[in-house]
């Protein structure tokens, strides 16, 4: 992505193992806005998960793998893609977004 | 050594009493004194070095008088010694840049706090302590007693009684303590009645404390410093005050608390009458409260939740609510709350069990502190109110709880029966703008370097502290058996910091099957359900449609 706003800082991190997710719409929850975030859930190929991450807060990937470490260990996702959109969340409300946009694609189940 | 006289104080007190009637002249009514005199009988009745009690409270200001005294001439009166709770104006602090005073003993600065800290560096101020509010009254009896008080009230009559209106706040501790020990008491008042036509409403101080009483040209400045607007409160700060609920108010049956100021426990305010509502925890906590009135607290009230609420200062806004609710409230026989900031804080340390509040640092010993570099700003009644009372006596099942949990196993004097008080903190993880909550040193170290402190500035002691709560799990320090279990207790609450990261994942998991750390799951809460909707009110309008439009938010809070 070449149209990245001066100041985002994109990290991408990718994590196997997990359970086929199968199709599912794609889910989008959460807003864009100060100490905000949005994570969109898409269906994609492979049997992986993908993210990538758009944050206007530089400097805090090792917080951001831990998070998405701890996330992929809750809910082992394969075949889905995983986008965020962050205005400096933290990582409470991070991992709150995820939870909520997983139960949308898993009808509720934690 | 034989004094040559035991009345000393009293004859001093009367020569500047003198000296006041010399120089006011047919200004000076009775104790009434016209307001452009005011400088002449400041200088008339100071002297170089005395102590002087400029009433700054959490709320209530004597704006008029501080800038009098700023403005009274340096050659003449210096040196002076203030004593006071609260540096909140600009002239609090200007007194001493231009030499009026030199020495300060006092309990907050929040607002003045950085400013403080460059007149300390540059030497212009020598600061005797910091002190928690209960503990510098104390000293007004001891070692710090005034030689004038320059004090608010709303009103006063021809005799000199003032009437304080809610905000009685620290009024009766200064004038106690002055007028009972040969020192003077000046009042700026907004209203003067003249008794016969007009009364006051009740009095809250009686006349004869009282020297000189003079009619400030505006209504003195009150701050409203515990309105919270709803609309701001997160999902977040939702779910914590559900696991505090929970896991903290239900688990140990707390009716008798005090909260402090923030964002995270008004959340609780609000969830009381529908969150713990579900739970059918009506009547079981949350009764009585040491709290100053605030608007957060409006739907719990409403919902019969609240039996008692005695507070500290009083709230902009919510006069007529509080007057309309007489029963939960302390009120005068005039409608109108008496508040108490001395009386309160003592209620919050012996007859509370338990007080919760925010921190700006945690340490890995459970110390907790809201000091930040390049600031002096003291903490108020945290201390007191976080602290447990150790010459507590009477029981009650929170208290004889965590009692019991504190001394399970333990023998002699540790061993001995005794109840504690709960001390919870309650932090996100991160504050905004990624600043961990959570740290290895606190900055109240560095500060203490800098500022050639005796003591780092911690607000609250880890002894103290008996739970922290983050969103990620509640932390029970009670149940921890030696340091390194305290560390890996916090640690395991901390979240994504770098205190979390570095947690002992194993010890951490065995303190979670012991139910020294509870996450929400292991409260039954699942964190989606943390939504705002939970809030008895999401906005100040809801507030003020809560209170059947009796309260009335200043200005700056009408949002809608």
């Amino acid at each position: 992505m070449s149209d990245v706003p001066a100041g985002l800082e994109t990290l991408d991190f990718s994590f196997s193992g997990g359970k086929p997710a199968g199709a599912f719409a794609p889910v989008l929850v959460g807003v864009v806005g100060s100490g905000n975030l949005e994570v969109l859930l898409e269906p994609a190929g492979g049997d992986g998960c993908a993210v990538r991450i758009e944050t206007s807060a530089r400097g805090f990937e090792p917080i951001w793998q831990a998070v998405m470490n701890d996330f992929h260990a809750r809910h082992p996702l394969a075949g889905v893609r995983v986008s965020i959109n962050d205005m400096g969340a933290t990582p409470a409300v991070v991992s709150l977004r995820l939870d909520q946009a997983v139960a949308e694609i898993t009808g509720g189940r934690p | 050594m034989t004094p040559s006289s035991w009345t000393s104080k009293a004859d001093d007190r009367n020569a500047r009493l003198a000296r006041a009637a010399d120089a006011l002249g047919t200004r000076l009514a009775g104790k009434r004194v016209e307001t452009e005199a005011i400088a002449t009988l400041l200088e008339a009745v100071l002297s170089p070095g005395d102590r002087v009690c400029l009433e700054g409270n959490n709320q209530k200001q004597a704006d008029f008088l501080a800038q009098a005294l700023v403005q009274v001439d340096p050659q003449r009166i210096h040196g002076l010694h203030m004593v006071q709770s609260v540096l909140a104006l600009p002239e609090h602090l200007d007194v001493f840049e231009n030499g009026v005073a030199a020495r300060l003993d006092f309990s907050f600065s929040g607002p003045q706090g950085a400013r403080l800290a460059k007149l300390v560096s540059g030497g212009r101020i020598e600061v005797g302590a910091i002190h928690t509010y209960l503990e510098l009254f104390a000293r007004y009896f001891i070692d710090l007693t005034p030689k004038v008080a320059l004090v608010a009230a709303q009103a006063a009559d021809a005799e000199g009684n003032l009437y304080t209106g809610p905000n009685t706040e620290d009024t009766p501790a200064i004038v106690e303590a002055t007028a009972f020990s040969g020192g003077i008491v000046i009042a700026q008042v907004n209203e003067l009645v003249d008794g016969k036509t007009t009364m006051l409403p009740r009095i809250d101080i009686p006349a004869d404390w009282v020297n000189f009483v003079v009619k400030a040209p505006r209504p003195n400045f009150i701050e409203p410093l515990f309105t919270r607007d709803p609309a701001q409160i997160s999902e977040v700060q939702v779910l914590m005050a559900m696991m505090a609920i929970k896991g903290i108010y239900a688990e140990y049956g707390v009716q008798r608390l005090n909260h402090g100021i923030g964002f995270d426990t008004a959340a609780i305010e609000l969830l009381l009458p529908t969150y713990a509502e579900s739970l059918g925890l009506k009547g079981k906590i949350g009764k009585h409260w040491a709290l100053n009135p605030h608007p957060a607290l409006i739907p719990a009230i409403e919902a019969g939740w609240v039996e008692s609420v005695h507070s500290f200062g009083s709230e902009l806004g919510m006069e007529d609510y509080i007057r309309a609710r007489s029963d939960v409230f302390f009120t005068g026989p005039d409608g109108n709350l008496r508040s108490n900031r001395a009386f309160c804080q003592a209620a919050g340390h012996y007859a509370c069990d338990m007080f919760i509040g925010s921190t700006l640092q945690i340490d890995l010993d459970g110390n907790s502190s809201t000091a930040t570099l390049g600031r002096i700003a003291g903490f108020g009644g945290a201390p007191n109110m976080g602290a447990d009372a150790r010459g507590r006596r009477h029981a009650s099942p929170a208290w004889l709880k965590a009692g019991r949990e504190a001394r399970a196993g333990r023998t002699g004097a540790a061993g001995t029966p005794r109840g504690q008080k709960l001390v919870v903190q309650m932090v996100e993880t991160f504050r905004e703008h990624m600043q961990p909550a959570f740290v290895d040193r606190l900055d109240a170290w560095t500060l203490q370097e800098q500022a050639g402190m005796a003591l780092p500035p911690i607000m609250i002691y880890g002894d103290d502290v008996t739970h922290i709560l983050t969103e990620e799990g509640i932390a029970n320090l009670l149940l921890c058996r030696s340091d390194a279990e305290r560390e890996q207790a916090i640690r395991g609450v901390a979240g994504y910091t770098a205190v979390g990261l570095a947690r002992d994942r194993r010890a951490v998991e065995n303190l979670r099957d012991r139910g020294v750390i509870r996450r929400p799951q292991d409260l039954g809460i699942d964190p989606r359900q943390a939504t705002r909707n939970l809030l008895a009110a999401r906005s100040m309008r809801d507030l003020v449609r809560a209170s059947g439009g009796l309260y009335q938010p200043p200005k700056r809070f009408r949002n809608w």
